[in-house]
């Protein structure tokens, strides 16, 4: 076994169960990570669409609307371009995965696929005024089915989905398609199951809640940020009651674990009991929910006026919430992306992960993701630095 | 399931219809970007106004480009995994890495710096700006860079090999993937091609302006033109120097593709290179009967020259490729009914080396695994029923590459003209005839450019990868019915988002430069 000095410093930092793992299960675990780490940021970036669903109670006017969609029309690209990098990493990491849920769960993805598109088009819309109400549609429905459905898909990481993989079917040359679903619906029977539907909802109102805070932080507009805070209550208690159900129902309910043979069995209280084995994010999970109601309560309470700040705990809070979430759903032998068609289908990060020499070279290239963000961070405090007003909006008109 | 021919086909028609509109956005974004960045460094460095409002009206065109770019090119990513499964889980350790690559090294440096030199005009520094628009550039370029890597990669695949206990092709050499010779030179002849798609842009809207005498936009577009001139040129001449590097290239690995493409049914030596023919733009050739394609006018010993760089070079054509053929340096290459046969004898050892490793039987796995191991590079052509599958559809490949050959000779010819007036110093503004050219030659460089991807990509049915995976094998278990219900919800949308594009775009056109602010004094 060699270990790169990168190996080891994942070794040392990593809070796996069981001291020293050779390289490639380290690597799954690693890649883990970062699929969970984009997810996380991706949760957090849906805060484009959770405002897009409101620019109708925040904006009383069209100019207040123009500002709104002005303010997140400068950051949507980087919410797809979260999206795109997930999927890519998810391919080169996990391509059993990419394979089995994009190919299986069709109409499920092909869903979103299209609201984020129809999103794009509706920002170019906006600069064909006549058109306005068509392209507001669009945002507002992106803006709902784009976290719900994301939401949706998350949750199926500990519900199970109905599909199949069947390696051998590459021999057989009349069908040597591996991986499908086990019915016609392709995907859209996730949605009849009731806890798919409670944490996508949960992401809905977390999403417009980031959104709310994004435009009262971005938006420097008296009005706009006193309309903002008296929409928070109404979002953060559906918010709350969809969320603490659904970690409560994932903590209590079976989950899907690996033994060491590769054998997929139900394990009672699973997702708990990983939660244990991996105390360390047991604190971060904590952490990250603290920071999201902190958060959000001292902007209910504090009526000040002036510029909000609390987008950054909200925000911060949400990453690491889900970040442990999916974290809890691929670490400590379990398997992220069950079958309920087919147990000894499921997909583990073991069974589901590229070789090693991909996952290596990867991870290396994985090393420029901290100056990605580093650069991000750079380029928009030097550009939010001065916020949006209306002025800005007056003289940006085309 | 049965994995239908219709299922495949409408696969192939939806990831067609994307790739072609996607297409339609990149190459604009790869050559105005250069364009702009250029226009925004001569502001930079003169501090003139002027070209502060040239480089926001070029900006402002890219911006409306850009966003198109990015909502197609999601749909092609998560296509691979949608439509094509089981290339997706076939190939996915070698192929995903490309992607993923492309999404973190490039995506974001697009979209963080597009957004600054979008709306940070005023909000960041000028340094930072400049810098910020020429990221924006480098990101869309290195983002055709990995992009074309995986490409070339399914038409060239190097650096992997088949595990037959994973049941997938893993890789082996990172550096042979990525600086794969067919993928610098794909990589070149695309950006470079891409980069004359923006100078004919440019020039078309700067002639546009002086036609109709638009007195605010005359500094623009006098002032543009030779910046369009000088890049188009090069440009062009660069477009065909790398053309046909990868013509070579292409004869290299895929002889199957050069023969559609030259209609070529019978090689041979001293092999002459089609200028044209009377190829049936409908229908297949009967290219096992017919000796070469009627009222043929061809330059002697041309083809020989360009894929073997010699004049009296052998030249493999459809039916040398079927039956088999010798090469010069006498290695043999087998009929394609053999390696049918060896394909179909790799897929049964696999088959039984999986059993037998089920059964626990390693004897037994390692008689099957001495099968696989000689006839693992036919797999591919297992799948495959009759030996005439492996040809291309000949017309298609034939015109468009014609069409392709044709347009860029003509930008050549084009710049040329443009170039040589401005260096003389003529009156380019008074050549009405020159201007409308430029005009229309918008539309026939998009076709020049689509065809070099129609040639790409139809060139190397049945494969998605080479001789590795066909087409039939690729796809995902979806009904013919449900791919082209998203094949015709996807038509609509991406028609509905170009009318808007080219909606949106002329009206800018139509709106011109901001105006200059008011001298201080009075005067010019």
């Amino acid at each position: 076994m060699t270990y790169s000095p990168l190996l080891s410093l994942l070794q040392t930092t990593l809070p796996l169960e069981g001291g020293r793992v050779g390289a490639l299960p380290l690597l799954q675990h690693y890649w883990w990570l970062i699929i969970s780490v984009l997810g996380a940021l991706l949760v957090f970036m849906m805060f484009v669409q959770g405002a897009n669903t409101l620019i109708f109670r925040v904006g009383r006017t069209e100019e207040e609307r123009r500002m709104l969609i002005n303010s997140t029309g400068r950051k949507w690209e980087l919410t797809f371009t979260t999206l795109v990098t997930f999927g890519g990493a998810a391919f080169a990491a996990f391509p059993l995965f990419y394979s089995t849920s994009f190919g299986s769960a069709y109409w499920l993805w092909m869903a979103i696929l299209v609201t984020f598109v129809i999103q794009a088009v509706s920002y170019e819309f906006q600069k064909k005024q006549e058109l306005a109400r068509v392209f507001q549609f669009g945002l507002q429905l992106n803006g709902l089915l784009g976290p719900l459905l994301i939401g949706g898909a998350v949750a199926t990481f500990f519900e199970g989905s109905n599909f199949v993989v069947a390696k051998s079917n590459l021999t057989g040359v009349g069908n040597p398609v591996i991986s499908s679903w086990a019915n016609a619906s392709h995907g859209l029977d996730a949605l009849l199951n009731p806890w798919v539907l409670v944490l996508g909802f949960a992401v809905v109102f977390l999403t417009r809640i980031l959104g709310l805070l994004y435009y009262m932080n971005n938006i420097d507009d008296e009005p706009i940020r006193q309309r903002c805070r008296s929409l928070l209550l109404g979002q953060t208690v559906p918010f709350l009651i969809l969320f603490v159900a659904y970690v409560a129902h994932v903590l209590l309910k079976e989950g899907y674990a690996v033994d060491a043979q590769g054998i997929i069995v139900l394990e009672p209280m699973k997702y708990f009991n990983n939660l244990l084995a991996l105390w360390p994010l047991a604190i971060v999970l904590v952490l990250g929910v603290v920071l999201v109601l902190y958060g959000i309560i001292k902007e209910i309470v504090n009526r000040r006026s002036g510029n909000s700040t609390s987008i950054w705990p909200v925000g911060i809070g949400t990453v690491l919430t889900v970040l442990v979430l999916l974290l809890l759903a691929g670490w400590n032998n379990t398997a992220f992306y069950p079958s309920t068609a087919d147990l000894q289908s499921s997909l583990t990060i073991v069974n589901a992960s590229s070789s090693e020499f991909t996952l290596r070279t990867m991870a290396y290239v994985s090393l420029l993701i901290p100056f990605v963000l580093a650069y991000i961070a750079y380029a928009w405090w030097q550009m939010d630095r001065k916020k949006i007003d209306r002025e800005e909006i007056e003289g940006n008109d085309e | 399931m049965l994995i239908d021919g219709a299922a495949v086909d409408w696969a192939r028609a939806q990831f067609a219809l994307t790739a072609i509109y996607h297409w339609l956005f990149v190459p604009l974004t790869l050559g105005l970007g250069l364009i702009m960045a250029i226009v925004e460094t001569k502001y930079y460095r003169t501090g003139d106004v002027f070209w502060r409002k040239a480089s926001q009206f070029w900006q402002r065109l890219f911006g409306v480009n850009f966003a198109m770019g990015v909502a197609t090119g999601i749909i092609l990513e998560f296509e691979f995994g949608t439509n094509w499964s089981n290339y997706s889980w076939f190939v996915g350790d070698i192929f995903g890495a490309p992607l993923a690559i492309e999404g973190i090294v490039a995506f974001f440096m697009e979209s963080t710096f597009v957004a600054v030199m979008y709306f940070g005009w005023d909000k960041v520094s000028k340094g930072f700006h400049l810098t910020s628009t020429w990221l924006t550039w480098v990101g869309a370029t290195i983002s055709a860079w990995w992009i074309l890597v995986a490409n070339s990669w399914m038409q060239y695949p190097v650096g992997c090999e088949f595990n037959p206990d994973t049941m997938r092709n893993e890789m082996v050499s990172f550096a042979d993937v990525a600086l794969s010779p067919y993928a610098v030179d794909k990589f070149l002849h695309t950006e470079i091609s891409s980069w004359i798609i923006g100078a004919v842009f440019v020039v078309a809207v700067s002639g546009w302006y002086l036609l109709k005498h638009r007195e605010a936009e005359r500094q623009l577009a006098l002032k543009s033109l030779p910046i369009g001139a000088v890049v188009g040129l090069v440009a062009s001449v660069l477009a065909a120097v790398t053309g046909d590097e990868s013509a070579y290239k292409v004869a290299q690995v895929q002889p199957m593709k050069l023969a559609a493409m030259e209609a070529l049914y019978n090689g041979g030596n001293d092999v002459s290179l089609t200028g044209v023919a009377l190829v049936n733009p409908f229908a297949q050739p009967d290219y096992e009967t017919e000796e070469e394609a009627p009222l043929r006018i061809a330059i002697p010993n041309g083809l020989s020259l360009l894929a073997t760089r010699s004049l009296h070079g052998y030249v493999p054509g459809v039916n040398d490729i079927i039956k088999g053929y010798t090469r010069e340096d006498g290695t043999v290459e087998p009929s394609v009914a053999e390696k049918m046969e060896r394909g179909r004898t790799a897929i049964a050892a696999l088959a039984s080396y999986r059993q037998a490793r089920a059964d626990g039987d390693s004897l037994e796995a390692a008689i099957a695994l001495e099968a696989l191991r000689p006839n693992m590079q036919y797999f591919g052509y297992g799948f495959l029923k009759d030996e005439h599958e492996v040809v291309p559809f000949i017309p298609v490949n034939f015109w468009a590459f014609r069409t392709m050959v044709g347009i860029g000779s003509l930008l050549v010819l084009y710049f040329a003209v443009l170039c040589f007036l401005l260096w003389r110093r003529k009156d380019v503004a008074g050549q009405r005839w020159l201007l409308w050219a430029a005009i229309a030659l918008v539309p026939l460089t998009y076709i020049c450019s689509e065809c070099g991807w129609v040639v790409a990509e139809l060139g190397r049915q049945p494969w998605t990868i080479q001789d590795m995976l066909p087409v039939s094998a690729s796809v995902s278990d979806i009904s013919a019915g449900a791919v082209a219900t998203t094949f015709f919800l996807f038509l609509v949308l991406f028609t509905a988002m170009l009318i808007v594009e080219l909606n949106i775009m002329f009206k800018q056109i139509r709106r011109g430069v901001d105006p200059l602010p008011a001298p201080p004094q009075g005067g010019e």
